[in-house]
């Protein structure tokens, strides 16, 4: 019997699961791998190259050269390990989450600032009908 | 003997840590953060602790995708900060006392809590922003620190009650080791806060001060709180709170209140924490 997997109803929000594990092994694996100086510097080198000593699908190499974090984790990427990479890039937390959202920078900041997103109409699916 | 006077619980933002190394904290947008936790360090100094079990986790650092202990406790020598990614922080080494943490956990262990045992790791910002927020910036750490992880990445973390039990499998293991110490608890991490996808940047107060009110002596029922919950209230990094429990679980039934303090944002999150002392 498969696993009840109740989180799935949460908007905007993919949970890193065994699933998702097993398919984002090799893409969280290569992540990590930035967490060493010259691995750093090899990648922001030849980041194509560098991609390919992974066993990585192409979807996978190429979300990362895009810097598309919404892809990477819908590819089994897991946000703590996909933070090596902005890492890598100089970028925060902050400004990586803006990326996920469509907010510009600013507007998430500021969103921020003011008390965050609420959970009011972000809590079910049901309740996004008619946003985007 | 051993004993666990007092517990702590704060969140553990990496950016908290990066604006104490690159000396922001006194920016205007820094300033309330640090504020809430001038009590906290006049507090320790008194306080003087011997040995903390630092509740916390790991985010991708010294686990990776090859091996998720669900609770690991350190019992090595010494723990270096973790290179996430910018070098690591510009923060003393980790020292254990290696004596309570083998005790705890033949205790804990008997007690059939299947612990893992780590002795070599590196430690990231979930264990040293803690220690900066409350003991600053010293050369040396002025206590000891035992670490114990707890997987929150993977999902699914441990459940709130099993931490909960865990804390009172603690508290059981601490006094009953010979020698006097003085112990404290801190469980890390938290509040609300997503990190990831379009729902990033979701912060829930009345989640939020509603675990804090009951945290004092409601603590049960929010062990009961399932993982959803955490996760659709309080962001799916909020389920990081589940830590807290583990604090909450070895400390005393009755605790004083010493400190409370609740601020958003720190970055993406929502900070919180806590003082609280046995009765
Ligand atoms: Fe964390």
């Amino acid at each position: 019997m498969a696993i009840a997997k109740p989180y799935a109803d949460i908007p905007g929000t993919i949970i890193f699961d065994a699933d998702m594990a097993r398919i984002g092994f090799h893409i969280n694996q290569f992540a990590l791998s930035l967490m060493k100086a010259e691995n750093r510097e090899r990648f922001k080198a030849d980041e194509r190259s560098y991609l390919d000593e992974w066993a990585m699908t192409e979807d996978q190499k190429q979300a990362v050269l895009d810097r598309d974090y919404n892809k990477m984790m819908s590819l089994g990427g897991n946000v703590y390990f996909l933070a090596k990479i902005f890492s890598t890039d100089g970028l925060s937390f902050q400004v990586a989450a803006a990326s996920m959202t469509g907010m510009s920078q600013q507007e998430y900041a500021q969103m921020m600032l003011d008390g965050g997103r609420s959970p009011d109409g972000n809590r079910y699916l049901h309740e996004q009908k008619g946003k985007i | 003997m051993a004993k666990i006077t007092a517990g702590v619980t704060t969140s553990h933002v990496p950016a908290i840590g990066a604006a104490l190394d690159n000396g922001k904290s006194n920016e205007e947008y820094w300033k309330p953060v640090f504020a809430g936790y001038d009590f906290s360090k006049k507090w320790i100094a008194e306080q003087k602790p011997d040995v903390v079990i630092l509740v916390y986790n790991d985010h991708a650092s010294a686990f990776s995708l090859d091996l998720v202990p669900t609770f690991a406790l350190g019992c090595g020598e010494k723990y270096k900060p973790a290179d996430e990614g910018w070098g690591p922080r510009p923060v003393p080494d980790v020292f254990c006392h290696q004596e309570l943490a083998s005790h705890i956990a033949q205790s804990v262990i008997t007690d059939d809590f299947d612990l893992t045992i780590v002795n070599t790791m590196d430690v990231d910002h979930g264990l040293t922003v803690p220690l900066s927020l409350m003991f600053g910036q010293p050369e040396a750490w002025p206590c000891k620190v035992i670490p114990l992880a707890v997987n929150v990445v993977l999902f699914p973390p441990p459940s709130g009650q099993r931490c909960y039990d865990l804390g009172k499998a603690l508290r059981k293991a601490v006094e009953s080791f010979d020698e006097d110490l003085n112990v404290q608890i801190w469980g890390t991490g938290g509040m609300s806060h997503q990190l990831q996808g379009p729902r990033a940047g979701l912060i829930n107060q009345e989640f939020d001060n509603n675990f804090l009110d009951k945290f004092i002596d409601d603590a049960e029922s929010l062990a009961k709180i399932p993982h959803l919950d955490y996760v659709r209230e309080a962001g799916s990094e909020g389920i990081e709170l589940v830590m807290w429990l583990i604090m909450r679980g070895a400390l005393n039934e009755k605790v004083i209140e010493k400190h409370r303090f609740y601020h958003v944002p720190a970055s993406n999150t929502a900070v919180g924490h806590l003082i609280l002392e046995n009765k």
